[in-house]
């Protein structure tokens, strides 16, 4: 939470506190959401992170793991990304759930995950590691929230019915050039599957995911820089295109009005 | 290079073919050798299967993907032949044994059902000349070592061409955003990969485009009722006997590859 607010990154707890293990990760990342909501946050919903094989590699973490979202996090549309809050921001195009029903495990499979979802968005998160260089085990990512920022939502919601979401792609695009491809069966193979995950896996800390809240299912790409001379789209198949300005041009802007 | 050493690159690259092994890369004993010199050495070959009774069936356009381009030092496609006995049947196996060693990635295919001759081509030709579009998954190949391959060894080497698996259900290039078509490439019921259209040059309608202008350039005019490969979707993936393979993509349907081990 310092190296947050003071805009700081560190080394992983992992390399001195060599028996840190995931219940323990999870128990720093409650104690400080519960920080969170007593500063005025409000609880929103959960974002599971390193859903996709892409990411896995990258970190070389191979567990997904499950984080709180809080209202602060979340990016309206069209505002730049928040450069002179975040330490080395990254951003990947994710499925976004919006829950009708309340989900708790144990015991939920992706059928039942998916009769939960109200509607489905795209969406895109805006990931910042306070660990250097991104370095980290999984108790350390778990322990920071899942490297968790900022996030913003498309702007179509469509029924779940209406849409293969293993078929639903994604194209990446920096300063208009592709970079990168993927489509939601990157993501545990379903991202149903993936929010039977995040379901299953609260129920083991005695939480569960509440009507309304939303859940982000992992990046379906591999995490792209999110420079401030960026100009970031990502552009879903049937869900929309979400925009993202990389924070330098619109300052540039303020700076010199016309 | 001289006609001499093409011809005999060329004798080389078909004598891999044959046998079954691999030759190390020819920009490793011809370091001269240019872009031009590898397009002469495919045609070589092209020019003897002919003449063994073989036809040209259509294209391929390969290296459209950004990365790829980037791990060769390329900034350009390069293209190939698809020759008729590249192309096998759905669902129907395919001998391992017939390639050295076989990768597949799934693709956008376009069948033609008008002339395009470049140069001049725009999107607008390229769409129009178009009768429709089929999900394919093609088998590419290397007759070089370990794939150690230049830009020169792979467009020698006929881009690296091996066999294509084309779907079967039609659909028509207005029916659906190529460029944002997604792809799950599927081994053995796992997912392997994942993509979009627009990997391939932006969209892949960018490589028809391409293709038709480079061979127009050369005085060759892509024909109705060819096939042209737009190049990979999703990185590509080893294969081998036992393995299927399905590409499933929006709005185009799936196309399932079988390798076996027969020779039949």
């Amino acid at each position: 939470m310092a190296c947050e607010a003071e805009r700081r990154d560190r080394e992983p707890f992992t390399d001195e506190w060599l028996d840190l293990d995931l219940a323990t990760g999870y128990a720093i990342q409650d104690h400080n959401l519960r920080r969170r909501l007593d500063r005025g946050e409000r609880l929103v919903g959960v974002k599971l992170g390193l859903t996709s094989r892409a990411k896995q590699q990258r970190m070389g973490v191979y567990t997904p793991f499950v984080a709180w979202l809080t209202d602060a996090m979340a990016l309206p549309a069209g505002d730049p990304i928040p450069q002179h809050k975040l330490i080395h921001p990254r951003v990947e195009p994710e499925i976004v759930f919006v829950m009708g029903e309340r989900l708790a495990g144990p015991g939920v499979t992706a059928a039942r995950a998916m009769a939960a979802v109200e509607t489905v968005r795209a969406g895109v998160e805006i990931i910042d590691s306070r660990y250097r260089n991104f370095r980290f085990a999984a108790p350390d990512v778990v322990a920071d929230n899942a490297s968790s920022a900022a996030f913003v939502t498309g702007p179509i919601g469509l029924p779940p019915s209406e849409l293969d979401l293993s078929l639903e792609a994604t194209v990446i695009e920096v300063n208009g050039e592709v970079v990168d491809t993927a489509t939601g069966a990157a993501v545990q193979g379903h991202p149903g599957e993936a929010l039977a995950l995040a379901a299953n896996d609260l129920a083991t800390r005695g939480h569960a995911i509440e009507a309304g809240q939303i859940v982000l299912t992992g990046g379906m790409t591999d995490a792209v820089s999110a420079l401030p001379e960026a100009s970031i789209a990502c552009h879903f198949t049937n869900l929309g295109s979400v925009f993202l300005n990389g924070g330098k041009r619109d300052s540039d802007r303020r700076d010199n009005p016309s | 290079m001289d006609p001499l050493a093409r011809a005999s690159a060329a004798d080389r690259l078909m004598e891999a073919n044959r046998t079954g092994i691999p030759i190390a890369p020819l920009s490793e004993s011809h370091s001269g050798m240019t872009i031009d010199d590898a397009y002469a050495i495919q045609l070589l070959q092209v020019d003897a299967l002919q003449a063994q009774g073989r036809s040209v069936r259509g294209h391929k356009v390969g290296l459209t993907n950004s990365r790829v381009q980037a791990q060769l030092g390329v900034n350009q496609p390069d293209y190939g032949h698809l020759l008729d006995d590249y192309f096998y049947p759905e669902h129907l196996p395919i001998p391992v044994v017939r390639f050295l060693q076989p990768r597949i990635e799934p693709e956008i295919a376009f069948v033609l059902r008008a002339p395009l001759s470049g140069p001049g081509v725009t999107v607008v030709q390229a769409l129009a000349a178009v009768d429709y579009v089929l999900p394919a998954l093609e088998i590419v190949d290397s007759r070089i070592d370990d794939w150690r391959i230049t830009i020169v060894d792979t467009i020698a080497d006929n881009a690296s061409s091996g066999a294509l698996v084309l779907g079967s259900k039609p659909t028509l290039v207005s029916e659906l955003d190529l460029r944002l078509a997604g792809c799950a490439l599927f081994q053995n019921g796992s997912v392997a990969a994942t993509g979009a259209g627009g990997a391939v040059l932006g969209s892949p309608v960018n490589a028809l485009v391409w293709l038709a202008n480079t061979l127009g350039a050369l005085g060759i005019a892509l024909q109705p009722g060819h096939v042209v490969l737009t190049g990979a979707v999703t990185p590509m993936v080893g294969v081998g006997p036992g393995d299927t393979i399905t590409a499933s993509f929006t709005g185009l349907g799936s196309v399932t590859a079988r390798f076996t081990q027969e020779t039949t």
